[in-house]
């Protein structure tokens, strides 16, 4: 081979890579991966790559990093997946204080935020954003559907608690919204609080018939092996998040029985959603989280759009995403105008099959069921 | 608010203060003996209460785990202090401070890889299990136990400090370092085995405290914090420091959390006095550690006079 030859073949080589480069999707995922925090992005993460990893042929390039749930680290690692790793699409963001540190900075730079977990209030309502899709639910949701549960349960006097972050505030308005007894009390605890004792004193004080919790985590698990040994023994009801499969493993029988609302559930029955758990425990060893299943639809949502419009036409690319056109492995999936989903809120129980904790679908909350933040939002 | 109350969250602040203790008791011989800032000291917690959970959990045997536990944060210590601490007694504090950081980074990512990024669990001992009548409330078996526990190791290690021939040594060693070694000490040993006894107490708080929290990666580090602030209140180097720094700090925290809401909710509605009294609480541990550095900047019993 002349040397000319070689240049030229090697220009062409380069071309071809460069031209390929123009249409890749690269995909910035910011989500927390120690701590105790880390099972719910871990499960996002690996929900999100069994995606990929399956679809087949695609053009996206995921750059993952861990945020150590902390807000500040969430935004310098932004801005670094923006400006050197130039990010068209940022996700995975678990928790509401860092996806409001994050998400209207990016989403002004004209970069897309598609939160495959957190669902703050304030990013749903006045402050939409049409760069901004919450494909998992407004944080009140599931909450909502808990509060509508307890009245069916014929809870009357119930305590209720929640982490101090703005999650944590939007649980306890979620469920109060349809709860319709008594608050027997009504407590915020640290994000990230191990000891529960002083909680339960309350509670046991409170002379409640029920409990609410909202507890992600590691936070979960800590607060359930904490109430197992202190004697109380008063039914929980809550959302997935506390009883979801990250923590189950951990609290153990603890947890047996326990009522909690979620848009999502292992033995769901779709086609779409057998077939993610049977990939996901083959690839994994594990059964999936809710975490993992917004993860997965969260990509599944990115290729739907990629295969449509090219990531660098802004406008053509968001009316891809607004079409949502993926199957959901929740079922039906259909944006709000918002852009949150209105979706089914099941209820689940927690319990034991074949030596392991899971949860089962046992009845639904609401069918069609969208934020009320979403009122105010002028799209 | 009842009688019962009150005295639950009293118990609830000794216990809380009491596993502080064994943090702390670590942190401040180790910085008293060799003047060493060990922020690894969180992740020798967390090694205790990973191993603890380990072989209880193929043993089914919580004391097992418990010894497994203390014995491998004892021999990480050591280990630690051999081949990395050792190089950094002579430097400044912000080289020492720089390697132990790198530490924690180092073990959190070991223990990550050997056990897996999701929370182990460990069960409650079947004997400490359920609740205990204390005449006007039932009592978490357990948290008693580990008021117990913390009492006990309290006793011990005031007595090995002022009864034994170790104990003179340390002492000796916080008071005239250059001085214990001319007179003949084997001054390396006694360092090493002052870091291993540390860490100990440290994998037995993170042991005992893990069998009724998550046992995580990370777990150690907020303990961490509230060690420092114990040792800063009691004053650097004390042991007795650290014993009342650790109970104001335990009964004050869960006081707060329970009193300050309540207080607010007189002028405020329920909602707001939560949100306040709960960020207010959260701080108050700190705003004594301020008010003890205003007036007394060497901590309530300076080790040093």
């Amino acid at each position: 081979m002349t040397p000319f030859r070689t240049a030229a073949l090697a220009a062409m080589a380069l071309g071809a890579a460069s031209l390929a480069k123009a249409d890749e999707i690269t995909v910035g995922m910011i989500t927390t991966l120690s701590g105790g925090g880390a099972g719910l992005g871990v499960d996002a993460r690996d929900g999100f790559q069994l995606a990929l990893d399956t679809a087949g042929e695609h053009n996206i390039r995921l750059v993952v990093e861990d945020d150590a749930q902390r807000p500040e680290l969430a935004v310098q690692i932004a801005e670094r997946m923006i400006q050197s790793e130039r990010a068209d699409i940022l996700t995975g963001i678990i928790w509401s204080n860092l996806a409001m540190a994050v998400v209207p900075s990016t989403v002004a730079q004209d970069i897309f935020y598609l939160s495959l977990n957190a669902g703050p209030s304030a990013l749903a309502g006045a402050n939409c954003h049409p760069n901004y899709f919450n494909v998992a639910w407004q944080n009140d949701m599931l909450h909502e559907g808990a509060g509508a549960y307890a009245n069916e349960l014929g809870y009357e006097n119930t305590f209720i608690m929640a982490p101090n972050y703005p999650a944590g505030t939007d649980a306890l308005a979620g469920f109060k919204r349809y709860f319709e007894g008594e608050l027997a009390g009504e407590l915020f605890t640290q994000v990230g609080q191990t000891d529960y004792a002083a909680e339960i004193a309350e509670i046991r004080a409170s002379g409640a018939d029920s409990i609410f919790i909202f507890l992600p985590g590691g936070m979960g698990i800590s607060f359930m092996r904490q109430y197992e040994q202190s004697g109380l023994d008063l039914p929980i009801v809550s959302a997935a998040f506390t009883f979801s499969q990250d923590i189950l493993p951990a609290v153990g029988a603890a947890a047996l029985g326990v009522f909690n609302a979620s848009q999502w559930s292992p033995d769901l029955d779709n086609a779409a959603n057998q077939e993610f758990v049977a990939a996901f425990r083959e690839a994994f060893g594990r059964t999936p989280s809710l975490y993992a299943s917004q993860g997965f639809d969260t990509a599944k949502l990115i290729l739907s759009a990629a295969a449509k419009a090219d990531v660098s036409d802004r406008d053509a690319f968001r009316e891809a995403l607004r079409a949502a056109d993926f199957t959901s492995v929740r079922g039906d999936f259909a944006w709000a105008p918002n852009q949150h989903p209105i979706q089914r809120v099941y209820i689940r129980e927690v319990v034991e099959v074949d030596g392991e904790f899971t949860n089962r679908i046992v009845g639904t909350a609401f069918d069609e069921h969208r934020d009320v933040h979403g009122e105010n939002c002028p799209m | 608010m009842t009688l019962a109350l009150v005295l639950e969250q009293v118990l609830n602040g000794l216990q809380f203060g009491l596993m502080l203790f064994l943090m702390s008791a670590g942190l401040t011989l180790v910085f008293g003996v060799m003047g060493l800032i060990n922020l690894a000291h969180g992740s020798l917690y967390m090694i205790g209460a990973f191993c603890c959970a380990a072989i209880a959990g193929v043993t089914g045997n919580f004391w097992l785990g418990l010894m497994a536990g203390i014995a491998a944060a004892a021999a990480a210590g050591a280990l630690i202090e051999v081949l990395v601490i050792r190089r950094l007694y002579a430097r400044d504090h912000l080289d020492q401070v720089l390697a132990t950081f790198a530490l924690i980074l180092i073990l959190s990512e070991g223990v990550r890889m050997i056990f897996g990024p999701r929370p182990l669990y460990l069960n409650v001992p079947d004997m400490l299990r359920g609740t205990v009548n204390l005449g006007i409330v039932d009592y978490s078996l357990y948290r008693l136990a580990l008021i117990g526990f913390g009492l006990a190791v309290a006793l011990g290690l005031w007595a090995l400090i002022t009864r034994t021939r170790l104990g003179i040594q340390i002492r000796a060693g916080e008071s005239d370092r250059e001085m214990i070694a001319a007179l003949g000490v084997n001054i390396r040993w006694l360092y090493t085995v002052v870091f291993a006894l540390g860490a100990a107490l440290a994998g037995l708080a993170g042991a005992l405290v893990g069998a009724i929290q998550s046992v995580q990666v990370g777990m150690g580090e907020p303990v961490l914090i509230l060690a420092f602030v114990v040792i800063v209140i009691g004053g650097i180097g004390s042991i007795k420091g650290a014993m009342v720094g650790a109970l104001l700090v335990g009964v004050i925290d869960t006081m707060g959390r329970f009193l300050l809401p309540r207080f607010f909710a007189t002028f405020l509605d329920t909602s707001q006095a939560m949100g306040v009294g709960a960020a207010l609480a959260s701080m108050l541990i700190y705003l004594l550690m301020a008010l003890v550095l205003i007036f007394r900047p060497k901590g309530l019993f300076p080790a040093h006079g």
